[in-house]
């Protein structure tokens, strides 16, 4: 793993701290938007835009490479579509067991909780898959246009 | 012309939106380079997006957060809270644009490789040859 | 699976294997195609037993997530919807076998991300047909029109440019779309078709009324390449990547007109739309100039695809006419022209495909002689050019039929003269082709492999969708009365 301390030209000591300390807490405060998500503001995108802008201010702050190495692309394709899957997986899931597509109260069957409780349980789920798609979508999406789309060759 | 000043004035904001909307409207049709279409193309998206927001606004209306339990005991009162259904319809369609924006720089960074630059008269020039 | 869950499933699969070839197929190349066939082999089935189940038991209500209507999303599976999805499950599974092997040979290491978009353009096609919510329509269509973007700029050379223009103009419809159903939310309160159409009528705000309309329908016209609103089309769709032209083209202005005839029948009662006359002559006008435009831009066009994609402006110009005749002849033609046209469009686009998988280019002069070269190619595209026209019993004289009925019924003779100019402006276009192709001596040229009259066919996996198309254009056109009578007959309102 490259050095984060070796100067590179161009990159200032101070941006390269205050970056450093601030993306803990962003991922926290992402994580506790997505988690608050289903009764009060909040939710799997905007939660999600706040995880991705956090691997963003690394990526501003240092190098896209270094963003990379706490990111890989592999890594990044593998929550793309896991968000997605778990959405739709979801939904599936409610409609294979009987209920309606997206029918929440359905997956009672699997984990017994009550239908009411289920109903509301089953937006949070969704939002976390929002949430990752979301998140690892805002990086992919950085490096992509900030490097003229060479980051793809990482594979 | 009095009943013309208060319908301008007292619906100041859909005035608002709607020059916001033109400015987008003239800017992606008549701007010639290709960054400032995609700019135009965004403040149309964002200035239908506040119209929207704007639309569930009432008079003397709080926010529409309440606490569980509160509601579930005692209802919600519609005319005290402003509507949120307009809020939620428009962070669809903020992700929408968001999506569009980023297939349209991915778009133009192609065209930057293609032909060198981004101004549209020159890549007609260069297409004519 | 249950069997009421069915129409979605049909929906689901494509997404969920979209997303698997994206988590795999880019390391294991030969795990594209298995995923990609059968999950549209399995869209195919299900949407015919959707279908079967309509016919039996009518149209079906079913909302999502089990929260009631007006608040929760409705889906609308009647006749209509069946239909269409039915309709665009086969042409995207016989549009894939030929995708699969242009994919291959333009985009070599990209077919991952390929199909990816493919996928889930279908499903999000799939998705439009159903939807019976307002907002629900918006969302779907910018799904579908976002990986439309993606997939043209794939493209080589000029592709990028013309997919840019396309984001442009594409996201003016949508935006004026969003417009018209913000009023009419403002109007009245809910984003439910059918609650829309139970309350539009009711109120006595006709100016607000008529705006959304208005916005509405341009957003749409937009969408579908009405004319003048068509310049995006021809540079969009010839500029694309093979594999995505012959699945974009038959489908995405059709569903568009589909969604144009849903929300004039479902959510503005015909009453509402109909009501000035200045508009429909206007619109018959506008279709009428759409027709022969086409037509005669099409005569000029130096290269096969280019010359198919005027006429897809002109076919644009047919539906849409039939549609605002607003009698039932018209609408008939309009509906059966939503099947024909694709199939007639997927049977070109598939001969243009294996043409330039074999030579490289469909440039009119490099198609002299090809009949030697390719025989059953040209074969298909004898048919499907006289389906095109118009000759019976292939399935393109019956909608060209009851256009006509309908315009004579309706009066707007505009209408039935730029019917008649346009299908004697196709057989010179066609009957041209078909000329070089068959009596035309052999294009010296670099591009082919071999010597010049051997059998140079298009491979296996192109032909076999090719001549399923063809057949199916003359089965099409056989089963019109039962397709009338069972199914377009139910859509028609009682009023017309």
């Amino acid at each position: 793993m490259r050095d984060i301390n070796e100067h590179t030209p161009g990159e200032d000591l101070i941006i390269k701290t205050a970056v450093r300390l601030m993306v803990p807490f962003a991922q926290l405060f992402g994580l506790y938007v997505i988690v608050h998500g289903h009764y009060s503001p909040g939710g799997g995108f905007q939660g999600g835009v706040i995880l991705g802008a956090a691997f963003i201010m690394l990526a501003l702050a240092f190098d896209v490479k270094t963003s990379q190495q706490y990111m890989t692309i592999r890594v990044n394709t593998v929550f793309n579509n896991l968000g997605a899957a778990i959405f739709v997986g979801v939904g599936a899931l409610s409609a294979i067991f009987g209920g309606l597509f997206l029918d929440y109260s359905a997956l009672d069957k699997l984990i017994p909780m009550g239908p009411v409780e289920w109903r509301s349980f089953g937006i949070f789920l969704v939002e976390v898959g929002v949430g990752f798609t979301v998140m690892s979508i805002m990086v992919l999406l950085y490096w992509n246009l900030s490097s003229g789309g060479a980051m793809d060759e990482g594979l | 012309m009095e009943a013309v000043i208060s319908e301008i004035v007292a619906k100041y904001n859909y005035w608002i939106y709607v020059v916001l909307m033109m400015i987008g409207f003239y800017a992606m049709i008549g701007k010639r380079n290709l960054v400032k279409k995609l700019l135009g193309m965004n403040i149309f998206q964002t200035a239908i997006i506040l119209f929207f927001v704007s639309i569930g606004v009432k008079k003397g209306g709080g926010i529409p957060i309440v606490d569980k339990y509160q509601a579930l005991a005692g209802g919600v009162d519609a005319a005290t809270v402003v509507n949120p259904l307009p809020h939620v319809l428009m962070l669809t369609a903020i992700v929408v644009g968001v999506s569009v924006t980023g297939v349209a720089l991915a778009v133009l960074i192609r065209i930057h490789e293609e032909f060198g630059t981004l101004e549209e008269d020159e890549i007609l020039e260069k297409l004519r040859q | 699976m249950s069997t009421p869950n069915l129409h979605l499933f049909v929906l689901v699969v494509p997404l969920l294997s979209a997303l698997a070839v994206n988590l795999w197929g880019r390391n294991n190349r030969q795990m594209i195609a298995p995923l990609v066939l059968g999950s549209l082999a399995f869209s195919v089935l299900g949407s015919i037993v959707v279908m079967g189940n309509v016919l039996r038991h009518g149209t079906i209500s079913y909302t999502v997530g089990n929260w009631q209507p007006p608040f929760g999303i409705e889906l609308i599976i009647d006749p209509l919807s069946a239909m269409m999805m039915v309709l665009i499950s086969v042409v995207a599974l016989l549009a894939s076998f030929s995708s699969l092997k242009s994919a291959e040979q333009e985009l070599p290491g990209r077919e991952a991300f390929f199909f990816t978009l493919y996928l889930i353009l279908i499903a999000g096609l799939h998705g439009l047909v159903l939807t019976g919510d307002a907002f629900n329509l918006y969302v779907l269509l910018e799904i579908t029109s976002i990986t439309s973007y993606g997939l043209i700029a794939m493209g080589r050379g000029r592709a990028a440019l013309s997919s840019f223009n396309y984001i442009i103009m594409g996201t003016i419809g949508a935006c004026f779309y969003l417009l018209g159903v913000g009023y009419i939310y403002i109007l009245t309160g809910t984003l439910n078709m059918a609650d829309i159409a139970r309350i539009l009528p009711t109120l006595n705000a006709p100016v607000a009324t008529t705006t959304a309309i208005a916005f509405v329908l341009v957003g749409l016209w937009v969408k579908m390449a009405f004319f003048p609103l068509h310049a995006w089309l021809p540079n969009a769709y010839s500029h694309a990547p093979t594999g995505a032209g012959t699945m974009v083209a038959p489908l995405m202005t059709k569903v568009t007109v589909y969604l144009m005839i849903r929300v004039i029948l479902n959510v503005y009662t015909p009453a509402l739309v109909f009501t000035h006359d200045w508009v429909t002559n206007g619109v018959m006008w506008a279709a009428a100039i759409a027709i022969v435009c086409g037509s005669a831009l099409a005569l000029g066009q130096k290269d096969l695809r280019r010359m198919l994609t005027y006429i897809i402006i002109a076919e644009v110009g047919y539906m849409v006419g039939g549609v605002f005749l607003a009698n039932s002849n018209g609408l008939t033609g309009a509906i059966l022209h939503i099947v024909n046209d694709s199939l007639m469009t997927l049977c070109l686009f598939l001969v243009v495909a294996a043409i330039i998988y074999r030579q490289g280019s469909v440039s009119l002069d490099s198609l002299q002689g090809i009949f030697r070269r390719m025989p059953i190619t040209m074969a298909a595209f004898t048919l499907g050019a006289f389906a095109m026209i118009g000759v019976p019993p292939t399935c393109g004289f019956f909608s060209k039929w009851y256009l006509i009925l309908g315009g004579i019924d309706g009066g707007h003779w505009e209408f039935v003269i730029a019917l008649v100019v346009s299908s004697l402006i196709n057989v010179i276009l066609f009957f041209r082709i078909i000329e070089l192709a068959y009596f035309g001596s052999l294009a010296d040229g670099e591009h082919h492999e071999h010597g010049s009259t051997e059998r140079h066919e298009a491979p296996w996996w192109m032909l076999k969708p090719l001549v399923i198309t063809a057949v199916l254009l003359i089965v099409v056109g056989f089963s019109t009365g039962p397709l009338i009578n069972n199914v377009i007959s139910l859509i028609i309102p009682a009023g017309f």
